[in-house]
C-alpha cells in the first residue's frame, strides 16, 4: 500500500533491557498461576477420594461427583444410573469430569491465563515470550483448542444436570421440601455455572455472534446482546465458578464427614 | 544530478487527504499512472481529524432538501463571496460522491429505514450531514485508503504488480514544483527517513495539501498544516484567492495548554449542550444581536423546547454564527467571567443522561477523558476559540480545478473561492469529494491533450535541492537560527495580530514583524544528518509558512470591512462594494503582490434562488436594480427563507448605500467605507451577520 | 514546572542507546509536549513521527516505560514525581531513526487483505443497511492505525520469523469487520482469515485489547468470533451435520 525508500529487512532498535516495564507485571501471572494450581490440587484430590461426596440426609451431591454413575456410587446419588467400573483411578463422575476440563482448558478465557503464567507465552504485555519457537494453534496438539465447540455443548448439558442435583436437593431423604444453607449453596454455585456457560464466547455466537444481519433475526439479536452481556464478565465468572465448585464440594464434604452439620432453614 | 531517483507518472498527487486521494482514484480509473506524495504515513492525514460529517443534499432526514437548498445555504455562510460555480458543482454533485463511499465500502451512520442518516448542523436548513458518530472524518480517510488499495489489487491481478497504476509515497514532502515553459513538468521531493531527494516527473501535478493552521499558535491544525501546497503553487506562478478569511472555531479546548487548540465539535451544541460563564449563568442569551433576535430563543426554555421541537420552537443562541459565539467567549473572558484557564464553560452533563453522551458524542468524550482527565458526562469542559480552517487558497477553474498554470490543479482545503468567506460545518468533507474528483478527471484528461510530454530542467533539479540542502548543517553553527523558535514567534505574530479580531494597526505591525521574520528566516540552519532530521524538515516548511502568512496579513490589511472570517474591527460592517471583490495574491519579483479582482457574478438563475429582503443585504443598489430587472425572487424547493434570512437594520441599509457611491473595481483604492464604518460603530459588527455556518471541520 | 528525568532512545538501524535528559514539564502535559520541547531545546534532530496530537491519526505510537503508548495520550500526571521516564521506539518493527518506526509491514499485509466486494445488484445510492447491523463493523472502523496491537503482539514480536503467515490483530478486526459488513459480497473471509493471515497464530492472550488506545474489544469481538466462524465451517458437528442434512450454506472455494 505505502512504499517508502527503506530497503527489507532493516533491524529494529538495538535495545539492551528485555523489557523496560518497571510495573510489578509479574504480579497476574504468579497470581494466576498460583489460583489454578491450588484448584487443580485440589479438585485432583478430591476427585480421588471416592468418598465424602453425598449428603443423604438432604439429598446433598457435590458437583465433582455428577452424575455419580460408577457401580461405586451410593445409589441414592446415582441420578443417572451406575455403569462404570468401581475402581480407583476411575472417577465417579468419569462421564462428565473429563469434557469439564476440557470445557475450561479449551475456554478462551482460561486459555489466556495458563497460556501466560504457565506457558509464559507471552507472561505478561510487552515481555519476551518465554519460548524460542511458536506456531500458535495453528498444529497438533494445539489446534485442539477449535473443539471448545463440541465441549460447549457437553458443558451445557452438564449444567443441566448440575441444576438437576440442585432441584432434588430441594427434598430431603423423608420426601419433604427442605432448605438449608448446602441449598443455598448448591444453587448459588449452579446460577454461576450458567453465567459462565451462557457467556462462553462460543455460546455467544451460536445464539447470534454468527449472522451478519442482526435486523432479520430480532431473538437471536437479543440472545446474542444477552450473552455478550455475560461475556464482558467471562473472566470474572471463569474465576467465581472455579471458587464456588471448590466451595460447595468443600461444603458437602464436610457435611458428609461430619465436620459440622447443615444450617436448616426449613426441616 | 544523475544520482537522484527519478520517477516518472502522468499525475502526481500531492497530499493524501480526502481531496488527494479521490483525485488518485479518479486519475487512476481514467487509466493514467498516477502518484500519491503523503507528507505523513498513509491514513494520517488531517482528514481523520474532521468530526460532524459531510454535508450533501440527499435528502434521508428531510425529504425537502435538494442542491438548491444546500446551495444556498453555501452562498449564505460564505457571505455571497463565494464562486458560484463551484458552490453550485458541490451541492448538485456531493450526494453522487456520497453514495459513492458506500461502494467502496464505508459505514454511515442509519436512518429507521436503513439510509444514510443525515445530521443538523449550524447555517444548513435541514439536517444534511452523513457521519459516523463523531468520527466521520475518518472513516472518510480509511474508505478512500481502502478502496486505492482495492484499485492496487486489480492491478496485480491485471499487470502483477501492485504499483504498476497507483503508487504511494509515504512520509514524502515535495520542496519544489518543476516547471517547463510555463507548463507544470514535475515535482522534486525528499524522503523523510532517508533525507534523499526523489524526481517526479509528471506533466500534471495536483495538490491537495490541505491548510495553513499551523503559522497560528492556537489551532485544531497538526503539524502539517504548513501551507505547502499555497506556497508551492505561488512559486510555480499560481494565485491565491481570498486568504484573508481564516476561520476560527468557537469551541477549542483550553486545558491543559499541551492540547488547547484542540477541536471540540460542534455537535456538541447541536445536541445540546450550553455555554456557561464562571457564574453558571447561559451567556449567549445576552449576546443575541439584535438582527438575529427573531430567529433565536430569547429563553432558556424555549431554546430547550428546540432540541426535540424544532418546528415550532427557535433555536437556543449557542448555535449562532461562529464569529458571534467567538466573540461572545472572549468578551466574557475579558470580563473575568471566565473558566479557571480562560476559556467559558461548555456543559453537556445536565443535558442528557451519560450514555447518551457516550453514544453521541464519543471521540468527545474520549478526548477529554485522556487528555484532560475531564469526563463530559460528569462535569463541563472549558472551551475556547481556535484557528481552525483557511477559506482562501489556490485560484483554480471551478469545472477542472486548474489553476493559472497549466497541468497544476487543486482540490480541498488548499483551494480557494467555495467557500467565499466562511466554510458551513460539513461543507469541506463534500467539498474535498466533489472537487478532489474533479481534479483527477481533469488532470487525466489535461495529459490526454498534451501532444508532448513537459521534461523538467537539471539546473532546476539542481536549485532546488541546493536551496533545501542549504538549510543544513551537521554541527550546530554560530549565529545560525533555531527554526522551533523562528516558528514559535511566527505563531506568536499571527495569533496576537492577525488573528480573529483584526485592526489595521496591527496588521501593519504583523507585515513589520513577518518582514523581519523572513529576514531572520535566511539565517536559519538545522543541524544533524539527513535522515528524519525534523528540525530540517520544519526549516524547510517554514519557508511557506512565511509566504502564506504573508499573504494573509497583507489581504486581511486590504479588506476594510467585516465579512465571514474576517473580522475588522476598524471596520465592523460588511461592505456591498466589497462583496464584489477577490483580493487574488501571487508571488512578484520582490515578494507578495496582491491585487483585486471582480468576483464573478452569479448568473441570474442561481440569484433568483434568494428572496430580495435577503439580497439587499449584501448587494449594492445597482446590482440590486439588476435583480429587479430580471424579476428575481424565486425559491427554491421546500426552501425557508424568511426563516434563515435575518432582516437588516435601518441605519445600516443607509450605510451601505452610501459606500456605494466608490464602488471599489480592480486596482483601485480601498473602497471608501467610512460611512458605513461610522454608521455601524456603536452596534458593532455583530449586526451584519446572517445565519453563517458556525461550522466544524467536517 | 518541574524539572524531570527522560531516558529516551537515540540510534539508528546500526545500533544506538538510552539517551538521559533532564527537561521542564509543566502541568497538564502529555509525553510528547516533552519530546518536542527535548527538540526545541536540546535535541533538535530528534526524530518522532506525530500528527493531530489527539489521538486521533495513530502516528505517535511508541513504547514508555516499556509499554506500548500513544505519545500524545500519555499524560505526565499518570507517572510519580520522581519516576524516570524511558521512551523507546516500537520494538516490533525495524527503526529509521530515534522512536521512528518502519511500520510498513502493516500497510504490507492491508494490501494483501481483499478489499470490500460491492454487492453487484445494487447501483450508489441504493445501499440499504439496518444501524443493529453496521454497528459491529462500525466498532472495528474506530481504529486509528497506531499500529501498537500489532507492536504488542508476542506472535511477531517476539518472533521475527512469523512475520510472512501472520498479519496481526489490527488485519483480523479488518476481516472481521468485512465479515460483519451487511453488504460484503465476499463469502470466504473466515477461510482467508485462517489459511492467509495466520489466525491460528493468535493465542488469544489479549494483549492487542490491553493495548488499544481507542478501547476496541479486539479479541473478544473481532477474533475469538472470527475464530468461531472458523469453527462453523470445520469443527463443529452439529453445524456439519445440519449442513450435510439441509444441503445449504455450502463453502465454495
Amino acid at each position: 500500500m505505502t512504499s517508502t525508500s527503506a530497503p527489507p529487512g532493516r533491524p529494529r532498535a538495538a535495545i539492551a533491557e528485555r523489557t523496560l516495564r518497571t510495573d510489578r507485571w509479574w504480579l497476574a501471572p504468579l497470581l494466576t498461576f498460583a489460583g489454578l494450581s491450588a484448584w487443580v490440587v485440589y479438585a485432583t484430590v478430591r476427585v480421588f477420594m471416592q468418598t465424602d461426596y453425598w449428603v443423604p440426609a438432604y439429598n446433598y451431591l457435590t458437583p465433582f461427583y455428577s452424575p455419580c454413575v460408577s457401580l461405586g456410587c451410593v445409589p441414592e446419588a446415582a441420578h443417572f444410573g451406575r455403569f462404570l467400573p468401581d475402581h480407583p483411578l476411575i472417577p465417579y463422575a468419569a462421564l462428565s469430569l473429563p469434557f469439564l476440563l476440557l470445557f475450561r482448558l479449551t475456554c478462551y478465557y482460561y486459555r489466556r491465563a495458563y497460556y501466560r503464567s504457565f506457558w509464559l507465552s507471552p507472561p505478561a504485555c510487552a515481555v519476551p515470550d518465554g519460548h524460542g519457537k511458536y506456531s500458535g494453534e495453528t498444529r497438533f496438539p494445539l489446534i485442539f483448542q477449535n473443539a471448545h465447540r463440541w465441549t460447549f455443548y457437553l458443558a451445557f448439558v452438564i449444567s443441566a444436570i448440575n441444576t438437576w442435583d440442585a432441584v432434588l436437593a430441594m427434598w430431603n431423604d423423608q420426601g419433604s421440601f427442605a432448605l438449608g444453607l448446602g441449598n443455598v449453596i448448591l444453587w448459588a454455585n449452579v446460577v454461576l455455572l450458567w453465567c459462565y456457560t451462557l457467556g462462553c464466547h462460543s455460546c455467544r455466537h451460536i445464539m447470534g455472534g454468527r449472522m451478519r444481519h442482526f435486523s432479520k433475526h430480532p431473538i437471536r439479536y437479543r440472545l446474542w446482546t444477552f450473552s455478550s452481556k455475560l461475556n464482558t464478565r467471562h473472566m470474572l465468572f471463569a474465576w467465581l465458578t472455579l471458587a464456588s465448585l471448590a466451595l460447595t464440594d468443600f461444603y458437602v464434604m464436610s457435611l458428609a464427614a461430619g465436620w459440622f452439620h447443615d444450617i436448616r432453614f426449613i426441616n | 544530478m544523475s544520482e537522484i531517483e527519478r520517477h516518472s507518472f502522468d499525475v502526481l498527487v500531492i497530499g493524501a487527504g480526502g481531496a488527494g486521494l479521490r483525485a488518485a482514484i479518479e486519475a487512476r480509473s481514467a487509466g493514467k499512472k498516477t502518484a500519491i506524495i503523503s507528507k505523513s504515513l498513509f491514513g494520517k492525514a488531517h482528514t481523520v481529524m474532521a468530526e460532524g460529517g459531510a454535508a450533501a443534499a440527499l435528502g434521508n432526514v428531510n425529504s425537502r432538501d435538494n442542491w438548491m437548498v444546500h446551495f444556498r445555504d453555501t452562498i449564505r455562510g460564505g457571505k455571497f463571496l463565494n464562486h458560484y460555480r463551484m458552490a453550485e458543482l458541490h451541492a448538485k454533485e456531493a450526494p453522487d460522491r456520497i453514495w459513492e463511499l458506500e461502494t467502496y465500502g464505508a459505514l454511515f451512520d442509519r436512518t429507521k429505514d436503513g439510509r444514510i442518516s443525515q445530521r443538523n448542523f449550524g447555517g444548513h436548513e435541514y439536517p444534511r450531514l452523513a457521519h459516523v458518530g463523531d468520527r466521520t472524518g475518518l472513516e472518510m480517510i480509511r474508505t478512500l485508503q481502502q478502496k486505492i488499495v482495492s484499485l492496487q489489487q486489480d492491478d496485480k491481478n491485471n499487470v502483477g504488480s501492485y504499483e504498476s497504476k497507483l503508487k504511494i509515497f509515504a512520509e514524502t514532502t515535495i520542496v519544489e514544483l518543476l516547471m517547463s515553459e510555463g507548463r507544470i513538468a514535475g515535482a522534486l521531493g525528499y524522503y523523510r527517513d532517508t533525507g534523499r531527494f526523489v524526481l517526479f516527473e509528471a506533466p500534471a501535478v495536483v495538490l491537495a495539501t490541505g491548510g495553513i493552521g499551523k503559522s497560528f499558535k492556537v489551532t485544531s491544525n497538526s503539524w502539517e498544516y504548513t501551507g505547502d501546497g499555497h506556497a508551492l503553487a505561488m512559486r510555480a506562478g499560481a494565485t491565491l484567492v481570498n486568504m484573508e478569511f481564516v476561520q476560527f472555531h468557537p469551541t477549542g479546548m483550553v486545558w491543559p495548554p499541551s492540547v488547547k487548540g484542540i477541536l471540540v465539535t460542534e455537535s456538541v451544541r447541536g445536541d445540546g449542550g450550553v455555554l456557561r460563564n464562571s457564574e453558571g449563568r447561559r451567556f449567549m442569551f445576552d449576546y443575541i444581536p439584535e438582527v438575529f433576535k427573531s430567529q433565536y430563543a430569547t429563553t432558556e426554555e424555549e431554546g430547550d423546547r428546540w432540541y426535540t421541537d424544532p418546528d415550532n420552537n427557535k433555536r437556543p443562541p449557542e448555535l449562532l454564527p461562529r464569529d458571534e459565539v467567538a466573540r461572545a467567549i472572549n468578551s466574557e473572558v475579558k470580563a473575568g467571567r471566565g473558566s479557571p484557564h480562560g476559556g467559558v464553560f461548555l456543559d453537556v452533563s445536565t443535558r442528557m443522561k451519560a450514555e447518551e453522551i457516550i453514544k453521541r458524542l464519543p471521540s468527545m468524550h474520549h478526548q477529554f477523558k485522556e487528555l484532560a482527565d475531564v469526563d463530559i458526562t460528569k462535569e463541563p469542559m472549558e472551551v475556547g476559540p481556535t484557528c481552525h480552517y483557511v477559506m482562501g487558497g489556490i485560484e483554480v477553474d471551478p469545472e477542472s480545478q486548474q489553476s493559472k498554470v497549466p497541468g497544476l490543479f487543486a482540490a480541498g482545503e488548499v483551494s480557494g473561492g467555495m467557500h467565499g468567506s466562511n466554510r458551513l460545518g460539513g461543507n469541506s468533507l463534500s467539498d474535498l469529494l466533489v472537487f478532489g474528483k474533479r481534479a483527477g478527471e481533469y488532470a487525466a484528461a489535461y495529459v490526454d491533450g498534451l501532444s508532448e510530454r513537459p521534461r523538467t530542467t537539471d539546473a532546476d533539479v539542481a536549485a532546488a535541492s541546493t536551496a533545501a540542502l542549504d538549510l543544513l548543517t551537521e554541527q550546530p553553527e554560530e549565529g545560525a537560527e533555531n527554526p522551533y523558535t523562528l516558528q514559535h514567534d511566527l505563531q506568536q505574530v499571527m495569533n496576537d495580530l492577525v488573528g480573529i479580531i483584526r485592526r489595521a494597526g496591527e496588521l501593519e505591525e504583523a507585515l513589520t514583524r513577518l518582514a523581519e521574520l523572513r529576514k531572520r528566516a535566511a539565517n536559519v540552519k538545522a543541524s544533524g544528518g539527513r535522515r528524519y532530521n525534523p528540525g530540517w524538515h520544519l526549516a524547510m516548511d517554514l519557508r511557506n509558512m512565511l509566504t502564506v502568512s504573508e499573504c494573509i496579513a497583507k489581504a486581511a490589511l486590504e479588506r476594510s470591512e467585516s465579512r465571514g472570517g474576517h473580522t475588522r474591527e476598524d471596520n465592523p460592517g460588511m461592505d456591498p462594494n466589497w462583496r464584489k471583490v477577490n483580493l487574488i495574491c501571487s508571488l512578484g519579483e520582490n515578494g507578495v503582490v496582491l491585487k483585486r479582482q471582480p468576483l464573478p457574478t452569479m448568473p441570474d438563475e442561481l440569484l433568483s434562488l434568494f428572496d430580495r429582503s435577503e439580497l439587499a443585504k449584501y448587494l449594492t443598489e445597482a446590482e440590486l436594480a439588476d435583480f429587479d430587472r430580471i424579476g428575481g425572487g424565486g425559491e427554491a424547493t421546500g426552501g425557508d427563507e424568511s426563516g434563515s434570512a435575518p432582516a437588516e437594520t435601518e441605519s445600516e441599509a443607509v450605510g451601505m448605500v452610501s459606500a456605494s457611491e466608490h464602488p471599489p473595481t480592480a486596482d483601485a483604492d480601498t473602497p471608501d467605507g467610512d460611512a458605513v464604518d461610522d454608521a455601524t460603530a456603536t452596534t458593532g459588527d455583530a449586526t451584519t451577520k446572517t445565519d453563517d455556518g458556525n461550522g466544524d471541520k467536517a | 514546572m518541574t524539572t524531570r528525568h527522560f531516558r529516551v532512545w537515540r540510534g539508528d538501524d546500526e545500533g544506538g542507546e538510552l539517551t538521559d535528559f533532564d527537561v521542564e514539564v509543566n502541568e497538564g502535559e502529555v509525553v510528547l509536549d516533552i519530546i518536542h520541547r527535548l527538540q526545541a531545546t536540546q535535541a533538535p534532530d530528534l526524530a518522532v513521527r506525530w500528527n493531530c496530537k489527539a489521538g486521533k491519526c495513530g502516528s505517535c505510537s511508541a513504547e514508555i516505560n516499556g509499554k506500548p503508548r500513544l505519545l500524545c495520550m500519555t499524560r505526565m500526571s499518570t507517572f510519580t514525581a520522581d519516576e524516570t521516564i524511558t521512551v523507546t521506539p516500537l520494538r516490533t518493527f525495524p527503526v529509521v531513526r530515534d522512536l521512528v518506526t518502519d511500520v510498513s509491514y502493516n500497510y504490507e499485509k492491508a494490501r494483501a487483505m481483499p478489499a470490500f466486494a460491492p454487492p453487484a445488484d445494487l447501483k450508489p445510492g441504493e445501499y440499504r443497511m439496518q444501524q443493529v447491523d453496521v454497528e459491529r463493523s462500525q466498532e472495528f472502523r474506530k481504529c486509528i492505525e497506531c499500529f501498537l496491537c500489532q507492536n504488542t503482539c508476542h506472535v511477531i514480536r517476539d518472533h521475527e520469523e512469523n512475520k510472512p503467515p501472520f498479519s496481526g490483530p489490527r488485519l483480523f478486526i479488518r476481516a472481521a469487520e468485512l465479515d460483519m459488513h451487511p453488504l460484503d459480497a465476499r463469502e470466504d473471509r473466515k477461510e482467508l482469515a485462517q489459511a492467509e493471515q495466520g489466525l491460528g497464530y493468535c493465542n488469544i492472550t489479549k494483549c492487542c485489547t490491553e493495548v488499544c488506545p481507542e478501547h476496541i474489544k479486539i479479541t473478544d469481538n473481532a477474533i475469538i468470533p472470527m475464530k468461531e466462524r472458523v469453527v462453523d465451517r470445520r469443527y463443529d458437528p452439529l453445524v456439519w451435520l445440519g449442513r450435510k442434512i439441509l444441503r445449504r450454506d455450502q463453502i465454495k472455494n
